[in-house]
C-alpha cells in the first residue's frame, strides 16, 4: 500500500555523503548535501559534470547505497526501503536504457508491463504520451533507429507509462538539438501542470537554470546555492554590462577587462564584450589603455550564469591570476584562405552525412562548426583533418588535402580530439613526451617545449600522475597542450570544452584567444550555441547542410523581431531549423 | 623516423604494462596453463584401475595378476568372483580393464597348448583402451618369454628390440611442455596486437595519432615491435621453464629456435594485425582472436597428430603457422634440430609472415578513415 | 478517468490502487514482459543466435574433424639388409595392416636420415643374419620410433607388437610346433569395438562446446544491459532481481538446449556416433548441465558489467579449464592427484563423463546418477552465488 506522506516535502535530502574508490583511492562525489524538493515544483539539479548530480539522482533512485546522511523520498526512507520507493517514482538515466532493437510500442509494453499498468488502461495512456511526445508515427519503427532527441522522448514517454508522483531526470537534455531540447522542456512543463507531479532534474546547461521552479546549485559536491532563479539573478542585478570599443579588437578588449579591478568575468558576445562585476558599478573605461577609442559601456539583465561563475570565483582561489599574455598582435597579413572546402559530400550507404558544404577560413580566425548531434560537423571535421575520405569535393588545409598529405604537411596541424583522448594508463609527462616526439621534436627542442607545457598549462603539480585519474579541467589542459607542442599553424579542437565547468571553459577560451591572436587559424566544433559568441565565423550545420553562415551577429540579426529585439544564438538556431523545415516542405 | 617509431614503442610497452586488464592477460593465462598443461595435459597411464577373474587359481596365474598389480601404470581395485560382475564394473568406471585368466591356464601352460587370458577393456576413452592395451600386452609377452626361459620351453624365433629415439622414456611431457612454448607465445602476442588498434580507436587516440606526422608504416612498425618484443621475452621464460622446471632435454641450438620463434612471432603478429584492422571494439577484437586462436591451436598438432587428420583438412593447416613452430621446438628441444634441417618449416613461416604483414598494411590503410 | 486541465487524461488508479495491483498481481505481468522482450532481442539480434547455433556447429566440425587419436597409414621405414623368405613373412605383415604404410630403405643411415626429416615416424630393421639367427631362436627384429610424440609412439610400437606376436604365432602354425608364445591374449574392447577416437572425442566435445557458448550467452547479454544503460532504466522499476534473473535465465536455456539438441545430432548423423542411452537422460542431464553453466555466466556477469571483460573471463574461465581438465583428451585419472582435486570444480568433468556414457555405454545409472547431482549441486551453488552477489544497486 503507499505509504507516502501526503505532507513530506517529494525529496528530503539529509546531509549525504558518498564517496567511491578509484584506481586505489577515494574520490568523494557528495559531501554534505542537504536539500529540499517541494511537492509539485520542477527542481533543478544544476552543475558542471564530477559534480555529483548523477550520484545525487541515483542515491534518491535508491541505486547506491548512503555513505551518511538520509534522504526520504515522500516521506520514506531511501536508504532503508528502496524498493517502496521505486514503486512511486520514475526515473530516467542520463543514457536511458531503451532497447534499441525493440519498436517504441514494444519498449513502451516492456515498460507498461514492469509498471504494472492493466492492460485496459494501456491504449488511452499510450495515445497520450504518443500525442504528447510527437511519436504516434513511429509506433513501429525500432527506437535505434530514433533521432537522439526522439530518443530522449521515448525514454521520457517510458518513464511515464503509470504517471509517477515524482519524477527523477538525469540530464534528459545532453546531446539533444534546441528544437528538441524546446520540446521536452514543453512535456515537462504540462506534466508539472496537468499531472501534479513533482519533477527534479539535472541539468549542466546553465541557461535551463531559468525554466525551473526552483534551483540547486553544485559544484564539486558539494551545494553552493539553493532557491528559486530569479534569486541567483536578482543578487547580480546591476552588475552586468555590455562593454564596446573602437581601436582594440574584441579579444583583446576581453582581455583588458578580464584583468581590470572589480571585474569578475569578462566575455566575448558578439562584437562587444560582456562584463560582471564585483560591484554594482560599471568597469572603469580608463583602464583599457589609451588606444582604446569610444567606449560604450551599457548596463544589460543579469543572467544565470552569472551569478554561478559570481558563487564558483568565490569559492575558488583565483588561480587564473595570471593569464597568457596577448602576443603583440601579429603583423597584419592579406586575409588568405588556409582551409579551403568546396560541395564536399560524405555518404555512408544511402546516408548523406554531409551534402555539399563548402565554407573558407582565413589565416588567424576562429572558425565554428556548430550544429546538434548528427548534423554533419563531425564527419566534415573528421574529413578535414583526413580522418575519412569526402565522397566528393575537395577540401585544401594549408594547400594540402591531408588525407593524402606527406607526414610534414601534418606536422603544421594540431589536433584535439572529442573527450580529450589521451593514453589514460600513462602519466601526464609520458603523455606529453609521446606526442611531442610523434611531432618529430626531440633533445632540447623537446625539453623545453615540455617545459613550455607545463608551465603555461600549470600541470607541474600532476607530472606523474595517471592521465585518466585527472580532473576533468585538466585532461583538457593536457589534451590541448599535447597539441600544442610543436606550434601548429592551424589547431583543430573537436567539442573541446564539453563537461568542464564554466570556469574552465573561460580559461579555455582565453588561451585560444591568445593562439589567434598569434595568427595560429583556430577551426572548433561544438553543440554549445552560446560558444558561438567566440568564433569570428561559424557555419551552422543542420542535417549534413550549411543552414547559415556568417558572425555570430549577422546570423542573430537575421533573426531579430520586435518581441525579441536581441534574440540568442539558441533563438537563431530555432529559427534557422524551422525556416529550413518550411522550405523543405514548400519543395 | 626511427625516433617516432622508438616512441611509439616505447608507449606502447608503457600502456600495455601500465593497464591492470592488459597486465592480467599478459601474466593470468601464460602461467595458469604452463601448469596446468605442463602437469594436467599428459597422455601417460598412471594407475589406471583394473580387476582380475581368476578362474585359476594356480602360482602361475597368480604371477601374472602380481605383474599387472605391480606395473605403475595399473592398480588392482579387487577381484572378481564371476563374469556377471564384469558389466557393472566397467559400465561404472570402477574399472577399465578386466583381466579373465582361463581355468585351464596352468594345464594349458604346461602342455605347450596356447593358455587363454582374455583383456576386457572400457573402449569409451579410445586412447586411453589403445594404450591399456599396449601395456596389458607388453607385461603378458613379458611374463611368457620368462616362463619359456624359466621351464626350458622354446625361445620365440625372432624378438622386438624397440628403441625410442629422441625420448626414450616416451615421456608425453616432452612432449607438450615445448608445445607450451608456442601456445603461450601465440595467445600472447596475440592478444597484445589485436587489442591496441581496437583500444586506441574506443579511446579515441586513434585518430589523434593519424593527424601526427607518423605514417602508416611507422604505426604498423610501433605497433607490432611491442608485440613482437613481448612474445619473444614470454616464450623466453617459457623455454626457461621448460628445461629448467620440467627437466625437458634442450639438445639443439638457440639460434634455430630463435630463428623460428622470430618468423613465428611475426606471422603471429601479422595476423594480429589484421584482426586489429578489422576490428571495432576491443570485444570484436578479442572475439576475432578467440576465433583464430581455437582452430590454430586445434589443428597444429599440439595435442593430436596432424597425420591423424582427414586429407582436406591436412591441406588447411599448412596455412597455420604454429604447425611449423611446433615442429621447430620440438625438433630443437628433442632432436637437435639445426638450422639447415628445419629450413623447410622456416620458409612457409616466413611466407606466411610477408603475406600476413601485407594483407594487415594493406586493410590497415583501406579501414584508416 | 479524470481529464486534467491540460486536456490530458490520467487514470485515477494510478496512485492509490496502482501500487497495490501492482504488489498482487504484477510479478506474472512483470515476468511476462521481460520475457516477450528477452524473446523478441533474441529474434533481432542475431549474435546470441549465432552464439548458441552457430559457435557449436562450427567448433563441432573443427574439432570432430581435426582432433584425432586415431593412427592409421603411419609411414615407417623397412630396412631388410637381406632379403628372403623368412623377411618377407614378416613385412608383408606391415603391408597388409591398416596402420602402417612401409617404405623400404636400403640401409638403416638411409632410413635414419628419413627419420630425422620426418618422413618415416619408425624404423623396422631385418640385420643381414636375420635368417640365420631365427633358426637359432631369438633372432632381434630392430624397431626404432621417433618418440617425441610420446603418445603416437607408444600407439605405434603397440601395432608393432601386435604384428610380431600374429606373425610368430603363424610361422608356428605353419611348422606344427607349439606356439613359442604360450599365452593367446583375446581382446575385447566394450562401448568402442573399433576403438575410434572419433566416437569418444565428439561426445566430450559437445559438453566443451556447450560450457563456452552458456557462459558467453549469459555473460555478454547482461553484460550488454550495463552498457547500454538498460541495466538501471530496469533496476529503478519494480521489477525484483529474482525476475531478472529467471528472464535471462529461461530465454538462454531455451536457446542452449537448442544449440545442444543440434550438437547432438550433428554427433550422430554427421560424425556417425552411436547414441545407446535414451534421449531422456541426455535431456535431463543436459538441463542440469546448462543450468550450471548459465548460473557460472550470471556470476561472471554480476562481476563484469561491460561486454569486453564479460567475454574475456568466459573464455579464460570456462573454455581452457574445459578443454583440459574435464577428462575429454586427457585421463583424470593419470593427473598428478592435486590437479584431479581441481577437477572436480569443472562442471564439464561430470558433462563429459555422462555423455561418453550415454552416447557409448547407454544409461548407466552408477555413473549417470552421482556426475548428474554433482551437476546439480553446481548448478544450485551458481545460481544461488549469482543471485546473492548480484544487487540492486549501482555500487
Amino acid at each position: 500500500m503507499p505509504r507516502e506522506s501526503e505532507t513530506a516535502p517529494a525529496v528530503l535530502i539529509d546531509r549525504v555523503g558518498k564517496s567511491f574508490a578509484a584506481g586505489g583511492r577515494a574520490v568523494t562525489a557528495l559531501d554534505g548535501v542537504s536539500a529540499r524538493v517541494e511537492r509539485g515544483s520542477v527542481t533543478g539539479l544544476i552543475g558542471p559534470d564530477g559534480a555529483g548530480k548523477t550520484t545525487l539522482m541515483r542515491l534518491t533512485a535508491g541505486l547506491l547505497r548512503l555513505d551518511s546522511g538520509r534522504i526520504e523520498v515522500l516521506g520514506i526512507d531511501v536508504g532503508k526501503e528502496p524498493l517502496e520507493v521505486q514503486a512511486s517514482i520514475g526515473y530516467m538515466p542520463q543514457h536511458f536504457g531503451l532497447y534499441e532493437d525493440l519498436t517504441v510500442k514494444e519498449n513502451l509494453d516492456l515498460y507498461a508491463d514492469l509498471q504494472g499498468v492493466p492492460a485496459a488502461d494501456r491504449p488511452a495512456r499510450y495515445a497520450e504520451l504518443l500525442h504528447m511526445t510527437g511519436l504516434e508515427p513511429f509506433t513501429g519503427r525500432l527506437a535505434g533507429r530514433l533521432s537522439g532527441g526522439m530518443k530522449q522522448k521515448l525514454g521520457l514517454a517510458c518513464t511515464l507509462v503509470r504517471a509517477p508522483t515524482l519524477l527523477l531526470l538525469d540530464e534528459p537534455t545532453v546531446g539533444v538539438d534546441p528544437v528538441s531540447r524546446r520540446e521536452l522542456w514543453a512535456i515537462i512543463e504540462k506534466l508539472t501542470h496537468a499531472e501534479e507531479m513533482t519533477v527534479l532534474l539535472s541539468t549542466a546547461y546553465l541557461d535551463e537554470a531559468e525554466r525551473c521552479g526552483a534551483v540547486l546549485l553544485m559544484h564539486d559536491g558539494r551545494l553552493i546555492g539553493e532557491g528559486a532563479p530569479g534569486e541567483f539573478t536578482g543578487k547580480m542585478a546591476g552588475r552586468s554590462f555590455r562593454v564596446a570599443a573602437r581601436g582594440i579588437g574584441r579579444r583583446r578588449l576581453q582581455e583588458r577587462l578580464a584583468r581590470t579591478p572589480g571585474v569578475l568575468d569578462a566575455i566575448i558576445q558578439g562584437s562587444h564584450v560582456r562584463v560582471v562585476t564585483e560591484q554594482t558599478a560599471p568597469p572603469a573605461a580608463d583602464a583599457l589603455g589609451p588606444d582604446a577609442a569610444g567606449v560604450e559601456i551599457a548596463a544589460v539583465a543579469p543572467r544565470f550564469e552569472d551569478s554561478f561563475v559570481a558563487l564558483l570565483k568565490a569559492r575558488v582561489a583565483p588561480v587564473a591570476a595570471r593569464a597568457p599574455d596577448l602576443p603583440p598582435q601579429a603583423p597584419a597579413k592579406p586575409a588568405e584562405d588556409v582551409i579551403v572546402v568546396q560541395h564536399l559530400t560524405r555518404r555512408f550507404g544511402a546516408f548523406l552525412a554531409v551534402n555539399d558544404v563548402s565554407f573558407a577560413v582565413r589565416r588567424g580566425e576562429i572558425f565554428g562548426l556548430l550544429g546538434a548531434n548528427g548534423a554533419g560537423k563531425s564527419t566534415t571535421f573528421r574529413m578535414l583533418c583526413g580522418l575519412l575520405p569526402a565522397s566528393e569535393g575537395t577540401l585544401r588545409v594549408a594547400g594540402f588535402d591531408l588525407r593524402h598529405a606527406a607526414a610534414v604537411a601534418r606536422g603544421h596541424i594540431g589536433y584535439m580530439a572529442q573527450k580529450f583522448s589521451l593514453y589514460g594508463d600513462l602519466s601526464v609527462r609520458e603523455n606529453l613526451r609521446f606526442f611531442s616526439s610523434a611531432y618529430d621534436l626531440h633533445g632540447q627542442r623537446q625539453r623545453a617545449r615540455m617545459a613550455w607545457a607545463f608551465a603555461e598549462f600549470e600541470l607541474q603539480a600532476f607530472a606523474e600522475a595517471t592521465s585518466k585519474d585527472l580532473p576533468l579541467g585538466y585532461k583538457q589542459r593536457l589534451a590541448l597542450a599535447c597539441a600544442l607542442m610543436h606550434e601548429p599553424d592551424i589547431i583543430f579542437l573537436d567539442e573541446p570544452t564539453s563537461g568542464v565547468d564554466p570556469l574552465a571553459r573561460r580559461e579555455f577560451w582565453r588561451r585560444i584567444n591568445a593562439l589567434a591572436e598569434s595568427g595560429v587559424t583556430v577551426l572548433v566544433t561544438t553543440h554549445f550555441m552560446e560558444e558561438a559568441e567566440y568564433c569570428d565565423r561559424l557555419v551552422i550545420m543542420a542535417q549534413g547542410i550549411i543552414l547559415a553562415e556568417g558572425t555570430s551577429q549577422s546570423i542573430k540579426a537575421r533573426f531579430a523581431s520586435a518581441e525579441r529585439p536581441e534574440p540568442t544564438m539558441e533563438d537563431a538556431f530555432v529559427a534557422l531549423i524551422e525556416e529550413s523545415v518550411t522550405k523543405a516542405r514548400a519543395a | 623516423m626511427w625516433r617516432r617509431i622508438l616512441a611509439l614503442v616505447a608507449k606502447e610497452l608503457l600502456a600495455v604494462l601500465k593497464d591492470a586488464k592488459s597486465r592480467v592477460v599478459l601474466i593470468g593465462p601464460p602461467l595458469i596453463q604452463l601448469v596446468v598443461f605442463g602437469y594436467a595435459a599428459t597422455f601417460d597411464l598412471n594407475h589406471v584401475p583394473f580387476s582380475v577373474l581368476n578362474h585359476d587359481r594356480s602360482a602361475a596365474s597368480r604371477e601374472l595378476v602380481a605383474r599387472f598389480a605391480g606395473s605403475p601404470a595399473f592398480q588392482q581395485m579387487g577381484a572378481l568372483d564371476s563374469e556377471h560382475g564384469i558389466p557393472e564394473l566397467i559400465d561404472g568406471r570402477d574399472a577399465a580393464l578386466v583381466l579373465v585368466i582361463d581355468r585351464r591356464f596352468t594345464r594349458d601352460l604346461a602342455l605347450h597348448r596356447p593358455a587363454r587370458v582374455q583383456l576386457v577393456v572400457d573402449g569409451r576413452n579410445s586412447n586411453t583402451a589403445l594404450l591399456i592395451l599396449g601395456y596389458a600386452n607388453t607385461i603378458v609377452t613379458d611374463f611368457s618369454r620368462d616362463w619359456m626361459h624359466d621351464h626350458g620351453g622354446q625361445a620365440p624365433p625372432a624378438v622386438l628390440d624397440m628403441r625410442a629415439r629422441y625420448n626414450p622414456p616416451l615421456n608425453s611431457q616432452w612432449f607438450i611442455v615445448p608445445g607450451i612454448v608456442a601456445l603461450l607465445t601465440q595467445v600472447v602476442t596475440l592478444l597484445v596486437v589485436a587489442l591496441t588498434v581496437a583500444r586506441e580507436r574506443e579511446a579515441g587516440t586513434f585518430d589523434q595519432l593519424l593527424v601526427t606526422p607518423m605514417r602508416l608504416l611507422d604505426i604498423l612498425l610501433g605497433k607490432s615491435l611491442p608485440g613482437l618484443l613481448i612474445g619473444v621475452l614470454e616464450a623466453t621464460v617459457i623455454v626457461l621453464a621448460a628445461v629448467w622446471w620440467f627437466g625437458v632435454p634442450l639438445r639443439g641450438g638457440l639460434l634455430p629456435l630463435y630463428l623460428g620463434l622470430l618468423f613465428f612471432v611475426i606471422s603471429v603478429t601479422g595476423i594480429g594485425l589484421m584482426i586489429s584492422s578489422l576490428a571495432v571494439t576491443q570485444q570484436q577484437a578479442l572475439l576475432g582472436a578467440f576465433l583464430f586462436m581455437v582452430p590454430s591451436i586445434i589443428l597444429s598438432g599440439f595435442a593430436t597428430p596432424i597425420a591423424n587428420m582427414p586429407a582436406p583438412i591436412q591441406k588447411l593447416t599448412l596455412v597455420n603457422p604454429m604447425r611449423y613452430f611446433l615442429v621447430v621446438l620440438r625438433s630443437v628441444f628433442l632432436e637437435g634440430g639445426t638450422v639447415q634441417s628445419l629450413l623447410p618449416q622456416y620458409w612457409p613461416m616466413a611466407l606466411i609472415a610477408a603475406l600476413s604483414l601485407l594483407a594487415a598494411g594493406w586493410l590497415f590503410r583501406r579501414r584508416v578513415y | 478517468m479524470t481529464t486534467g486541465p491540460a486536456g490530458l487524461t490520467r487514470t485515477t488508479e494510478t496512485r492509490e490502487q496502482g501500487v497495490a495491483h501492482a504488489a498482487r498481481g504484477g510479478a506474472a505481468g512483470r515476468l511476462r514482459g521481460l520475457l516477450r522482450k528477452e524473446f523478441l532481442q533474441i529474434g533481432r539480434d542475431p549474435s546470441s543466435i549465432a552464439i548458441a547455433f552457430l559457435l557449436p556447429a562450427i567448433l563441432l566440425l573443427i574439432f570432430g574433424y581435426g582432433v584425432s587419436l586415431d593412427a592409421r597409414n603411419v609411414p615407417v621405414a623397412l630396412v631388410v639388409e637381406a632379403p628372403n623368405a623368412d623377411t618377407a613373412g614378416f613385412t608383408a605383415r606391415f603391408a597388409q595392416s591398416p596402420y602402417f604404410r612401409p617404405l623400404p630403405f636400403a640401409t638403416i643411415q638411409q632410413a635414419d636420415r628419413a627419420m630425422s626429416a620426418r618422413l618415416v615416424q619408425g624404423i623396422v630393421w631385418l640385420r643381414a643374419d636375420f635368417s640365420r639367427q631365427l633358426q637359432a631362436g631369438g633372432a632381434p627384429i630392430g624397431v626404432i620410433v621417433n618418440g617425441v610424440d610420446a603418445n603416437d609412439a607408444r600407439i605405434i610400437e603397440g601395432y608393432v607388437q601386435q604384428i610380431w606376436i600374429a606373425w610368430i604365432a603363424a610361422r608356428a602354425e605353419e611348422k606344427g610346433l607349439p606356439g613359442p608364445m604360450p599365452i593367446s591374449v583375446q581382446l575385447r574392447v566394450w562401448f568402442n569395438p573399433s576403438v575410434s577416437s572419433r566416437d569418444y572425442l565428439v561426445p566430450g566435445l559437445i559438453a566443451i562446446i556447450m560450457t563456452l557458448t552458456g557462459a558467453l550467452l549469459t555473460a555478454m547479454v547482461i553484460a550488454r544491459e550495463w552498457e547500454r544503460g538498460t541495466m538501471e532504466a530496469l533496476m529503478v522499476t519494480r521489477v525484483s532481481l529474482r525476475e531478472i534473473l529467471i528472464a535471462k535465465l529461461v530465454p538462454y536455456f531455451v536457446l542452449g538446449m537448442g544449440g545442444m539438441a543440434g550438437s547432438v545430432a550433428m554427433a550422430v548423423w554427421l560424425f556417425g556416433v552411436p547414441l545407446l542411452g535414451s534421449i531422456v537422460v541426455l535431456a535431463a542431464s543436459s538441463s542440469l548441465f546448462l543450468l550450471a553453466a548459465l548460473g557460472m555466466g550470471l556470476l561472471i556477469s554480476s562481476f563484469a558489467r561491460n561486454q569486453f571483460v564479460a567475454g574475456q573471463i568466459a573464455i579464460i574461465a570456462t573454455f581452457l579449464p574445459a578443454f583440459i581438465l574435464s577428462g575429454f583428451l586427457f585421463d583424470i585419472g593419470s593427473m598428478p592427484v592435486p590437479i584431479q582435486l581441481v577437477t572436480h570444480l569443472i562442471a564439464a568433468r561430470y558433462f563429459v563423463a555422462i555423455l561418453q556414457t550415454v552416447f557409448l555405454a547407454g544409461d548407466v545409472w552408477r555413473v549417470i546418477l552421482p556426475n548428474m547431482a554433482a551437476l546439480a549441486i553446481m548448478a544450485v551453488v551458481f545460481l544461488g552465488a549469482a543471485r546473492l552477489t548480484a544487487r540492486k544497486r549501482l555500487d
